[in-house]
C-alpha cells in the first residue's frame, strides 16, 4: 500500500518514512502535489510554527488540493503533531492564522494550571481513550506516548475527541472526524504503542 | 551504530547523539550516519554538534532527528536561536549548556566543548535562551561528566527556578539515587545519563523502576 508523505518542509519526514516502511507499507515523500493520485493514504507530519507551516502548504498549492482530496475524493488523512494542528480551522499561534479546516476547531497556547508546570510539554505523557477508535485498536488506556508542543488543538465538537492527556489540566491528544485523524503525540517517536497506532491506521 | 540498537532493546526513553567538537572544528552533522541511526530509532532522538545554520536543522530534521541541540553557536550567534525557533517551534530548539565551577568558584558557561570560557553566569544565560526562544535545556555539569559521582543539584536547582522551560541534567550519574536527587532536590525534569548505562549493568528500565517507587511520575513501558 502506498502512503503519501506531505514534504512542505516542517517535518521530521525520516522518522515517519521508517514507521511506515517498517509496517510493510510504501512511503511516498512528495514535495508535490499532483502526487496526490499515487495514495489513498496520507500522512501530514509536522514539526514547527503553525503559521509557517500553513505558509508553506499555501505557497505549494497543498492546501486546495489536501482538502479535496479529503472532502470529495474520500481520501483519509492522518496529521501528526503539528499536522494535526494544521486540520484545525484556525490557530492563535502567533498570530491569528487560517488552517485546513477539516476538523473544526482551534489550535491555542497550552497554559500553566500550576506553578511547576513546564511548557512546552515535553516528553512521555499518558493518552487517555474517551471512545473506542479503530486507530487505537491493541493499545492500553494510559498507555505513554511522546509529545513535544507548545499548542493544543481545541475541537468544536467533543465527538471529535478520542483521547486526551492530563497535562496544563487536559488537552486533547486524539481526534478524529470521519477520515480525518490527528494525534498530538508523535506516535512514530511513541515506541511499540506508537508503531501499533501507525499500523492500525495502515489497516483503516 | 550497534550501540544504538542495544538502547532500543534496552528501551530508554529518548536519546541525544552529541558530536562535541563539529562547531569547533567547523564541521557539519554527518546526515548519512545520524539517517542509518535514526532508522534504528523509534524513541525521540536530540541531536547536538555543528548546528550553524538553518539548513543544517531542515538537514537534520529530514535525517530524521527531532530536536536539534544548540550550544558553542548560540554565544556568538544568540539571534541564530530566535530565528531557529521561530521557524521550527521551541520544541524543536534545545539548549546544551556546559557548566563549571571557574577560579573563583563560581559556575560558569563554557563553550568549544567545554574549553573556552565565556565569562557568562549560568543563570542569565540560561534566562536569555529562554527569552530567545529555546524549548529545553540541557545542562551539563563539566566536572561531574563521566565522574558518576551525582549531578550537580545544586547548578541544576539554580537553573531549574530560573526558568520555566523543562531543565534536562547531564553529567554524574552513578546511580539511581543520583537521579532521584536531582529530580526531586534540583527540579529537574529529566535526567540523561551515558556512563552509568555503558560501564554498569544497571538498565533504563531499573532506572525507571526504582524513580517510580519514589513517586516521580515515568514512562510506563
Amino acid at each position: 500500500m502506498n502512503v503519501l508523505i506531505v514534504d512542505y518542509g516542517m517535518g521530521n519526514i525520516g522518522s515517519v518514512r521508517r514507521v511506515i516502511e517498517e509496517r510493510g507499507a510504501t512511503p511516498i515523500i512528495t514535495q508535490y502535489p499532483e502526487d496526490i493520485k499515487k495514495a489513498n493514504k496520507i500522512i501530514l507530519p509536522g514539526v514547527g510554527a503553525f503559521p509557517d507551516g500553513m505558509f508553506s502548504l499555501n505557497k505549494t498549492g497543498w492546501v486546495d488540493v489536501l482538502r479535496k482530496a479529503i472532502l470529495e475524493d474520500g481520501k483519509s488523512i492522518f496529521g501528526i503533531c503539528l499536522g494535526m494542528q494544521l486540520l484545525a480551522t484556525v490557530s492563535y499561534e502567533g498570530h491569528e492564522t487560517s488552517g485546513l479546516d477539516l476538523i473544526g476547531g482551534v489550535v491555542e497556547p497550552l497554559k500553566a494550571n500550576a506553578p511547576d508546570i513546564r511548557i512546552p510539554h515535553v516528553g512521555w505523557n499518558e493518552i487517555e481513550f474517551h471512545r473506542n477508535d479503530p486507530l487505537i485498536e491493541g493499545v492500553a488506556q494510559g498507555t505513554d506516548c511522546y509529545f513535544v508542543h507548545s499548542y493544543h488543538f481545541i475541537p468544536k465538537e467533543d465527538e471529535y475527541i478520542v483521547a486526551t492527556t492530563p497535562y496544563c489540566g487536559q488537552f486533547v491528544s486524539i481526534v478524529r472526524k470521519e477520515s480525518v485523524y490527528g494525534a498530538q503525540f508523535h506516535p512514530e517517536k511513541s515506541s511499540k504503542a506508537g508503531l501499533r497506532i501507525i499500523e492500525n491506521y495502515l489497516k483503516i | 551504530m550497534p550501540s544504538i540498537k542495544v538502547y532500543n532493546a534496552r528501551d530508554v526513553d529518548e536519546l541525544v547523539l552529541l558530536d562535541v567538537s563539529a562547531t569547533d572544528e567547523k564541521r557539519e552533522p554527518d546526515y548519512l550516519t545520524i539517517s542509518e541511526l535514526c532508522d534504528e530509532c523509534f524513541v525521540p532522538l536530540t541531536y547536538g554538534g555543528g548546528v550553524t545554520n538553518i539548513e543544517v536543522i531542515r538537514k537534520l530534521l529530514l535525517s530524521g532527528a527531532d530536536k536539534v541541540a544548540i550550544n558553542t553557536f548560540a554565544y556568538s550567534e544568540p539571534e541564530f536561536i530566535r530565528e531557529a525557533s521561530a521557524r521550527y517551534g521551541s520544541q524543536c530548539i534545545v539548549a546544551s549548556i556546559d557548566v563549571k565551577r571557574n577560579d573563583a568558584g563560581n559556575h560558569e558557561c563554557f563553550s568549544h566543548c567545554g574549553k573556552k570560557s565565556t565569562g557568562l553566569d549560568p543563570i542569565s544565560w540560561a534566562k536569555r535562551l529562554e527569552e530567545l526562544g529555546v524549548g529545553e535545556i540541557l545542562l551539563t555539569s563539566i566536572e561531574r561528566d563521566g565522574s558518576m559521582l551525582g549531578y550537580d543539584t545544586e547548578l541544576t536547582k539554580n537553573i531549574s527556578t530560573a526558568v520555566s522551560i523543562p531543565v534536562i541534567a547531564s553529567g554524574g550519574a552513578g546511580n539511581f539515587e543520583h537521579m532521584l536527587d536531582v529530580i526531586q532536590n534540583g527540579g529537574a525534569s529529566a535526567v540523561a545519563a551515558a556512563s552509568i548505562f555503558h560501564f554498569t549493568e544497571q538498565t533504563p528500565a531499573e532506572a525507571r523502576d526504582y524513580l517510580a517507587k519514589n513517586g516521580i511520575p515515568v514512562r510506563k513501558t
